[in-house]
């Protein structure tokens, strides 16, 4: 079982097809095939433990994968953003390693002990017009597949471990092999590091959809590449979505290619969803629940059940918009109670998953799956009475007052709705009298700026008085990391200053 | 026959056909492609022989194949001209249940 065997199938099934574009540059499924098998002998001639790719989306992000799946070594794609000397701690834990990297990268790279760096252009023009090679790779299940190290939100980064199996799992478990129209293409925006940009490229692969990649990701182009490129479908996180609705409104297009859009990595507030809804009615939604642990996707709120409930006048279908929707066929999602026992339909807990895809492990601290092979996301959430799922957020960041766990997903819900707020954080912070308090940091609509009074009768009119936040602070802008998480340490750290 | 378990290759005896095993029940099965015991993959490959005329109906390239019980699933990764069956029972091609693209 092995990653190259969905490549190897697309090669044979639609050889001619365009697996993936970067601009002018493309490369056929037979040319992908073909310049993984030569890169994988450039990889065991360096004597590499680790393939890794310091790039933006590029040609060498696919081929890098498979090149490593072929040579047996895992893929770790690297977060590009972080400063040079991030870079070099990460580099070094992976060392030996075979490095794919931007131009300006590479003299600082070749400098780690037991690196082998080469410039992105090189390394691809080193594999045109490469034959098709024998496939003997390895089929080891158990072989690591890819690396991917978390966004490190909360301290060090923790290196997640997918095997083989979890993403052939995934992959079989959910995408029908050839099932992708000749005219469908993907734009893919996420960057490699994120779990799904490792995913999107073996969906599209096994289906056979043409791959449009974007360096990094700004609304605009974002826009202009999906109209040039008559681009079909797209996965953004949920801050691309909000940034690319405004740029549609802004120029008026509506992109009539696109078809459906699919969103994820983060909590999508209900505004911008509907918003984005309206605007492009002829497109299909989707939500896409999952963890970079779970190999990407547990859950689906699909196209039908985003119509239902923007339709319905049943309150309980109608919120049905906010849940992250049923689990994948092959993965079981239960919710806990802080003694590990399951709770009744309705009642808050941990959300635990189960499920051939689902890894739950990281390097050097082994597996944190539990009895049963059931893996504790440390995300909060419940199941409705039709299993709808709905995540109200990370557990660690659950406000405790006076006894009480408040969630920061429901208020922030809440102050969402509220015409004058553009954006905002619930976190909890340290008060005398109830332990912890609920502070929001708002950031107001232009030209609009609301009361904190009028906001605390707002959230008052909606949740229980406890959930009224004590404390609200305006600012212009929060901080999110680059795949669009809110970073609530910063938000916190930053009360905890001002206070 | 190698044991079947998820992820195993296996290789037909008479045509081109390789398949992966998606699914398989505990017990004991022979799965035959053209009317001839499946080998491992990493077997010598057949050196003659043809399909079976009653086993002639042919693989195609990325199907999923199913028995009546449902409990033993193959994917077609390489097609032929043999036709797979288990236990002396032709499987039958799985419907595809789409999904949403997700990603």
């Amino acid at each position: 079982m092995n990653p190259l065997m969905l490549l190897e199938m697309a090669a044979a099934g639609f050889g001619e097809r365009v697996a993936v574009q970067n601009g002018p540059d493309r490369l056929t499924y037979a040319e992908l095939f073909a310049a993984a098998g030569e890169a994988r002998r450039q990889i065991e001639a360096s004597g590499a433990a680790h393939v890794g790719v310091l790039d933006v989306n590029s040609l060498a992000v696919p081929v890098g994968l498979f090149a490593a799946a072929w040579a047996g070594r895992p893929f770790v794609p690297l977060n590009y953003r972080l400063t040079a000397d991030e870079v070099d701690a990460l580099v070094a834990r992976i060392a030996p390693a075979f490095l794919v990297a931007e131009p300006e990268r590479v003299e600082r790279l070749a400098a780690v002990a037991g690196t082998r760096a080469v410039a992105r252009d090189r390394f691809l023009a080193a594999l045109a017009g490469a034959g098709a090679a024998e496939p003997d790779w390895p089929a080891d299940p158990d072989a690591v597949a890819v690396l991917l190290f978390t966004s490190g939100t909360t301290g060090a980064p923790k290196a997640a471990v997918l095997r083989n199996r979890h993403l052939v799992s995934y992959i079989l478990g959910s995408v029908e092999f050839g099932a992708a129209g000749e005219d469908e293409a993907a734009l893919v925006s996420v960057p490699p590091y994120h779990v799904a940009a490792m995913a999107a490229i073996l969906s599209c692969v096994y289906s056979g959809r043409r791959i449009v990649q974007l360096a990094s990701f700004a609304p605009e182009s974002w826009v202009e590449t999906a109209r040039a490129e008559r681009v079909t479908h797209a996965f953004v996180v949920p801050t691309m979505l909000g940034r690319i609705v405004d740029a549609l409104e802004a120029t008026g297009e509506r992109l009539p290619c696109l078809r459906a859009l699919s969103y994820g990595g983060g909590k999508m507030p209900l505004p911008v969803i509907e918003r984005a809804m309206r605007l492009l009615p002829g497109v299909a939604f989707t939500n896409a629940y999952g963890l970079t642990e779970t190999s990407s996707t547990i859950s689906l709120l699909g196209p039908d059940d985003h119509r239902s409930a923007a339709e319905s006048g049943d309150p309980a279908v109608r919120r049905r918009l906010a849940s992250v929707g049923r689990a994948l066929p092959g993965v079981e999602i239960e919710v806990r109670d802080e003694d590990g026992k399951a709770v009744a339909r309705g009642a808050p807990g941990e959300i635990h998953v189960r499920g051939e895809q689902v890894s739950g492990e990281y390097q050097g601290r082994g597996t944190a799956l539990g009895q049963g092979g059931w893996f504790p996301t440390r995300d909060g959430g419940f199941l409705d009475e039709e299993g709808y799922l709905f995540v109200t957020g990370r557990i660690d960041d659950v406000i405790v007052r006076g006894g009480e766990n408040l969630s920061p997903g429901e208020i922030e819900d809440a102050l969402h709705e509220h015409p004058g707020v553009a954006d905002c954080a619930v976190v909890g912070v340290p008060d005398e009298q109830w332990g912890e308090a609920v502070a929001a940091v708002i950031v107001p609509r232009e030209g609009r700026q609301p009361a904190p009074e009028e906001l605390r009768e707002w959230v008052r009119a909606r949740l229980r008085s406890s959930r009224v936040p004590e404390r609200i602070e305006f600012r212009e802008a929060l901080p999110y990391n680059e795949t669009g998480k809110l970073l609530r340490r910063k938000v916190r750290a930053e009360l905890a200053g001002a206070a | 026959m190698p044991a079947l378990k998820p992820g195993t290759r296996l290789r037909s005896a008479v045509c081109p056909t390789e398949v992966m095993i998606v699914a398989a029940p505990k017990s004991d099965m022979t799965v035959t492609c053209g009317g001839v015991a499946m080998a491992a993959l990493d077997a010598a490959p057949a050196t003659g022989g043809a399909p079976h005329p009653d086993h002639a109906a042919g693989t195609l390239l990325g199907k999923r194949y199913v028995n009546e019980a449902g409990d033993l699933e193959l994917l077609c990764t390489k097609p032929g001209q043999g036709s797979l069956a288990c236990d002396g029972k032709p499987l039958t091609v799985k419907g595809a249940k789409p999904l949403p693209s997700s990603d």
